[in-house]
């Protein structure tokens, strides 16, 4: 007793001196902020702050750690502010290391808030973050999660994840919820180094605890939004704790304004809605908790209303259902109706997103978005716009433009007018009515967008002139406007135009000039002159202004000529060419007239894609000892193998030098390809040198990556010789319709003129056409398809596919699980998993058989009936006992004897047959070889087997159909299966139908799992050929493996165990690296490169397949956590 | 997911900034002062969401905003957020603060930045809603005040009582 009094007695002066140091704390901090406050200027804040921080400075070399927790909070105060106090943050880390519990605290908040995930200075913290997850204080445990989930260095994951893993069976609620949400955060930034915990993620749905299964639906919207498909089965389970939730079974602290758990009802429907998206079966299973979540709603408060429009949303997305529609949209009118601002902006937000299914609905609400139209909000006006923006078509186009052009006229925010100012281009893209609205719209969309403008809208404006329609005579008079209006923009003040205009303009001039005969092209000249040489003129324009001039000067050399002379000692060197250039052409009419053919189709141009009129010059160059040409990615790569101090993972300490080998390899392929891409114009685009960017796009490709582009279409009409194209009588027609016409007047017309013509076409029979607003009225130009675009969208998206495939467990179970923890009064028989009546015996098959799987792998004894385990080749002993004794190998037919095979397993049985399968390994394919057994006496006849796999191919089988099986008799049949695409596991469904007696067929179905490990192949290489090979792939993946250090030589243990398990061929080991190559099939390779670090194998794969990778690293992961 | 979440008085000055994305210095710094000009124009009869700026991602994510006597409190948001449950988290977060600081002011903020972050972190990690219910916020910060408390025993009368002393004097300079 006295021992406690006397420490208590010695603790005090400690603390009461911690008391003084937290009194200076505030008295300090209080200053600062004081004397900031009471400063007038920035400037001198500025000074206040710097020797604030001098001073800090000061105090942080002193240890005295109580000080240092005020210090963080100042630092954290001039940070905010802007300043750099980078110098504490070393400091914040050793707070984090060091102090108590409290001074903790502060550091990892001040490490949180001052370094990013890339800051090499979080790797210090990595160890004090992994001590505090083990602590035993759950504080302490509890801070570490909260930092790893704001930043954590993305290399460190795998370290700190086991420690995660486990606490996610943390006996306090809040801890799992953390985990939970920093296994999320892993998930985002490294997919697949969390991909084995899929099945975790489904134990946290199911927690007992609400706030542990609400963490998880962030895990869950971002993984269906990712793939939908795979979590289809979960469905049923959202629905239940939708149903739950609504119907007010959670506590009532989850309660928020008398709506239970609102939050939680958002994200539920917002993962409902994606899963039934373009799903009608899907979506059939959560009408009914949908028609609840509307009526339960009742409209109180604001966060009903948050609910109610997500429910309008999912009820839109998912397979239509009338009366559910029905009332979705009288919610959407009590929205748009709404007195209250923030709801009548949902309301157009859903009417814009409803109006693409149901276009009527805007024509019920007309007034009120015309009112909208005219609201002082700014962000409702947008939102306004952006929903006549879907319901634009041919009949209200020019209204709601114009509508826009106002807006924008009036709008001085960057981003809404690059956003908005698109859109005008693509609706007159669309759905202009004439050539002059046309181009007027255009000019407005060019003049506000000015240099904001997305570099596409010109592009695609310019592409439209340059390739037309089908109608040549269309076009022509479309070009003949451009250069009509062009003219008389540019006679007037054009000193204020933006820069991407005059761009335009000047190409337009440069190439259609010529098509309008009443104008004098000496005046074209003059006026492109003047633009020259005007100061706001950026000197990218003026290449361009110069390269028109270069199109339209044939014949009037005497007005270019001093032109020339002056820019051809231009400070721009682009501008200098192109001034020596036209300097050439104007003095030479033969080749000018061989460059510039005018009018000559962009057809008949002949491109030399492979540059072959250089290869004198570059043997020369090579002859005379000039090094060969590197692609420049080749010359990054040499240059990163040069750093003196590599601190990559993998450095090639191969015996061979690949470098050498390997450009040759390369160049072959790449280098052609970077030529053609380059010169995949026309010879007349390089004339245009230096302002390629723009013309690119208005130059039709014929040539890109694979040569020659075949067009798709008639050709478009060459532009001819301007006689032929313009009738004199036409010109003076558009003469006069250049004229700026008087706009139909709307302003003193009443609003519901307006609504009449906004909403016109917007009909009951016309409703049906909105549905896709382009098969309506044809668009009136037309695009051409481009022909390089299709190339260049299909390689991605494959990857994400197979990730998530592997980890689907029962939504039998899911169900369970929550019954147990959410609905108390619900039968405990419906506990015990596999009660439930199976939706399909498909569905049900798979979910046991995986459930099966995991029950095994947590060392439960409870194995269920005859359901069929799977087994991999040699990696681990099955202690099943439905292992069939092997010699049924010995009915093998005896060409396949002699392959390696897999343990054979039993599938199932009943009482006249059993069936067992056994997997075999060819090179080019699985076999898949069932044996079907007899048990009884008698003879069964009509034996007829079927197998289905979705993601696998069958090559060919081979007796799946047997007239009779005598008793006590056993057949074969084998199929042989081929895997394209990588999957990590893959299920097979299968029946059997056999007679007993005549006339009596009975069936008897089975399932398994075949895991991509079957399918993987050793690939046989040299080092050598290795070599070559790596460097030709491309997609690569890396990540840290454990070790397995039992053995004296660890990395030739785990190579030797991941050869067991997956048929992988060791190529060589050097050292603490080790190469391996294995092959899918007879298909696509992959390389494996490791490396000892530390305890941990650092593995690089890398694939021509994207998804291969990952595959083949999730099996060495379980292969190694298996050994 | 929250991009980012700052409060600012209506001067323009931050008052706490939390960003769970990472941007430099100097953007973080823009983005606020952008944040600031964007959000200070709007009226008071308008409604609480705006298109965010430029920097922090355009049309790609929201602004969503609540005014209280001097102080604005914003949240950055992409699309995978519900604009009126934000709302709704905001007037938590504020009534959180309120409670936590009995009757919150614009110096409470000032001076108990630390405290004004370990209550967001009890409802917002790594920029995913972690907690909407306030009294379980309140549990939380309390249980983590407790070792405080324990630490520094009776001073924290001494300080509370000085705080309220010195937060009169200061409002009038500062408002």
């Amino acid at each position: 007793m006295s021992d406690v009094v006397e420490k208590t007695l010695s603790a005090l002066p400690g603390l009461f001196d911690s008391q003084t140091g937290a009194a200076r704390i505030t008295s300090r901090l209080r200053q600062l902020v004081k004397s900031i406050t009471e400063l007038t200027s920035k400037n001198e804040e500025e000074s206040l702050i710097k020797q604030e921080l001098s001073s800090m400075k000061e105090q942080v070399s002193s240890p005295n750690t109580s000080m240092m927790r005020e210090i963080m909070v100042r630092a954290m105060y001039c940070e905010m502010l802007g300043y750099d106090a980078s110098f504490t943050y070393i400091h914040a880390i050793k707070l984090a290391q060091q102090g108590g519990v409290l001074e903790k605290r502060v550091g990892y908040l001040a490490v949180s808030l001052f370094l990013n995930e890339g800051h090499e200075l979080l790797l210090l913290l990595v160890n004090t973050v992994l001590k505090d997850l083990q602590s035993t204080n759950v504080i302490e445990a509890y801070m570490a999660l909260t930092v790893v989930a704001q930043v954590f260095p993305k290399d460190m994951i795998p370290a700190v994840l086991p420690l995660l893993e486990d606490k996610l069976s943390y006996p306090k609620e809040i801890i799992r919820r953390k985990a939970v949400l920093a296994l999320y955060k892993f998930y985002l930034i490294a997919p697949n180094q969390v991909q084995h915990i899929h099945a975790k993620f489904r134990k946290a749905l199911c927690d007992r605890d609400p706030g542990v299964m609400t963490s998880s639906l962030h895990i869950y919207l971002q993984l269906i939004t990712e793939s939908p498909d795979d979590y289809k089965d979960l469905t049923g389970s959202f629905v239940t704790i939708l149903k739950q939730v609504v119907g007010g079974k959670l506590p009532v602290d989850f309660n928020y304004h008398n709506v239970p758990a609102p939050w939680l009802q958002i994200q539920l429907l917002r993962i409902l809605s994606l899963l039934g998206k373009e799903d009608r079966s899907t979506s059939e299973l959560m009408y009914e908790v949908l028609d609840e979540s509307l009526r339960r709603a009742e409209m109180n408060h604001n966060i009903t209303y948050a609910i109610l429009y997500e429910c309008v949303k999912a009820i839109y997305t998912i397979h239509p259902k009338a009366e559910l529609l029905e009332k979705a949209a009288r919610c959407i009118g009590n929205f748009v109706l709404s007195p209250k601002i923030n709801l009548r902006y949902l309301g157009l937000k859903a009417l814009t997103y409803v109006v693409q299914h149901d276009a009527k609905l805007a024509l019920q609400h007309q007034m009120t978005i015309i009112e909208c139209l005219d609201h002082t909000d700014f962000t409702i006006k947008r939102e306004t716009l952006e929903l006549l923006f879907r319901i634009t078509n041919a009949q209200n186009v020019t209204v709601i433009v114009e509508k826009m052009l106002d807006f924008l006229h009036g709008c001085s925010d960057e981003h809404t007018i690059i956003h908005l100012v698109g859109k005008v281009a693509e609706l007159a893209e669309k759905f202009a009515p004439d050539n002059s609205w046309f181009i007027q719209t255009m000019n407005d969309v060019f003049s506000t967008g000015g240099d904001l403008l997305q570099q596409d809208v010109p592009n695609n404006f310019l592409r439209l002139l340059a390739e037309g329609s089908e109608s040549k005579e269309e076009d022509d008079q479309l070009r003949l406007y451009a250069v009509n209006s062009y003219l008389t923009v540019l006679k007037g003040d054009a000193s204020h135009l933006p820069q991407r205009f005059l761009q335009v303009m000047s190409w337009v001039l440069g190439e259609y000039a010529h098509l309008q005969e009443s104008v004098d092209q000496r005046e074209v000249i003059r006026l492109l002159t003047q633009l020259l040489d005007q100061r706001s003129v950026s000197s990218e324009t003026r290449v361009w202004i110069l390269s028109a001039l270069t199109k339209i000067s044939e014949g009037q050399t005497d007005l270019i000529l001093d032109l020339a002379e002056s820019l051809s000692s231009s400070q721009d060197t682009v501008l200098r060419q192109q001034a020596q250039e036209l300097r050439q052409l104007s003095q030479d009419s033969q080749l000018y007239e061989w460059v510039l053919p005018r009018g000559a189709p962009w057809d008949s141009m002949e491109v030399d894609s492979s540059l072959s009129f250089l290869d004198g010059f570059v043997s020369e160059a090579l002859a005379a000892g000039a090094a060969p040409y590197k692609p420049p990615h080749q010359r990054q790569e040499e240059l990163c193998e040069d750093r003196a101090l590599n601190l990559e993972p993998y450095s090639f300490s191969l015996p061979v030098s690949l470098s050498s080998c390997s450009i040759t390899d390369r160049q072959s392929p790449t280098l052609l390809s970077v030529s053609s891409g380059l010169s995949g114009n026309s010879t007349e685009l390089s004339q245009k040198a230096g302002s390629s960017t723009l013309i690119l796009e208005g130059v039709k490709r014929v040539w890109g990556r694979d040569g020659y582009l075949r067009q798709n279409e008639t050709t478009a009409p060459p532009v001819d010789e301007p006689s032929a194209a313009v009738q004199p009588s036409g010109q003076q027609e558009a003469a006069e319709r250049l004229e700026p016409q008087p706009e139909p007047s709307t302003q003193n017309q009443d609003k519901l003129q307006l609504a009449s013509s906004l909403f016109v076409g917007l009909g009951a029979g016309s409703s049906m056409s909105l549905l896709g607003k382009s098969e309506a009225p044809p668009p009136r130009f037309r695009k051409k398809p481009r022909p390089h675009e299709s190339s260049s969208s299909s390689s991605s998206g494959t990857s994400e596919r197979s990730s998530d495939s592997s980890s689907r467990s029962s939504h039998s179970t899911t169900d369970s699980f929550l019954y147990g923890s959410l609905l108390e009064e619900e039968p405990a028989t419906s506990i015990s998993a596999f009660s439930h009546t199976p939706k399909s015996s498909t569905a049900n098959g798979l979910a046991q058989n995986k459930d099966t799987k995991e029950d095994r792998r947590a060392n439960t004894s409870q194995i269920l009936g005859g359901d069929m385990v799977i087994v991999r080749p040699n990696t681990f002993q099955d202690k099943h006992p439905s292992l069939v004794s092997s010699d049924l190998t010995a009915l093998l037919p005896a060409d396949l004897k002699d392959l390696p095979h897999s343990d054979v397993i039993s599938l199932t049985s009943d009482p006249s047959l059993s069936l067992s399968s056994c997997r075999l390994f060819r090179d080019e394919a699985l076999l898949l070889v069932i044996l079907i057994s007899n048990c009884t006496e008698t003879v069964i006849k009509d034996v007829a087997v079927q197998l289905t796999c979705e993601e696998l191919e069958t090559a060919s089988l081979r007796g799946n159909v047997m007239n009779c099986l005598e008793g006590n008799s056993t057949s074969v049949c084998h199929y042989a299966l081929l895997m394209d695409e990588p999957h990590t596991n893959v299920s097979f469904t299968g029946t059997v139908s056999y007679q007993t007696q005549p006339g009596h067929t009975n069936t008897l179905s089975f399932s398994g799992t075949l895991s991509a490990a079957d399918f993987i192949r050793p690939l046989v290489v040299s080092t050598e050929e290795y070599g070559k090979l790596w460097l030709s792939l491309s997609h690569d993946v890396k990540q840290n493996l454990k070790l397995l250090t039992d053995a004296s030589d660890p990395l030739r243990t785990t190579l030797n165990a991941l050869k067991d398990a997956l048929q992988l061929h060791v190529v060589d080991i050097i050292g603490s690296e080790g190469i391996v190559a294995c092959r899918l099939l007879s298909g696509a390779p992959c390389l494996l490169h490791c490396r000892v670090n530390g305890a941990a194998l650092a593995m690089w794969l890398r694939s021509p397949h994207p998804a291969l990778p990952d595959c083949i690293l999730y099996h060495c992961q379980r292969a190694l956590a298996q050994h | 997911m929250i991009k980012a979440i700052l409060i600012f008085n209506n001067h323009g000055k931050p008052r706490m900034s939390k960003f769970y994305e990472h941007y430099t210095e100097d953007t973080e710094q823009q983005i606020i002062r952008e944040t600031f000009h964007l959000v200070s124009k709007r009226d008071e009869n308008v409604c609480n969401f705006l298109e965010g700026g430029l920097l922090i991602g355009g049309s790609e994510n929201k602004l969503i905003y609540r005014h209280y006597a001097t102080l604005y409190f914003v949240f950055c948001v992409d699309s995978s957020e519900s604009e009126l449950g934000i709302l709704d988290l905001i007037q938590v977060f504020v009534e959180t603060l309120d409670k936590c600081f009995e009757n919150v002011c614009e110096l409470d903020l000032i001076f108990h930045l630390d405290k004004v972050h370990n209550i967001l972190a009890e409802m917002v990690m790594g920029g995913m809603v972690l907690e909407t219910n306030m009294s379980e916020i309140i549990t939380q910060v309390e249980a983590q005040g407790k070792m405080e408390k324990s630490e520094t025993l009776t001073l924290l009368f001494i300080c509370q009582s000085m705080r309220q002393s010195q937060a009169s004097r200061f409002s009038s300079k500062i408002s």
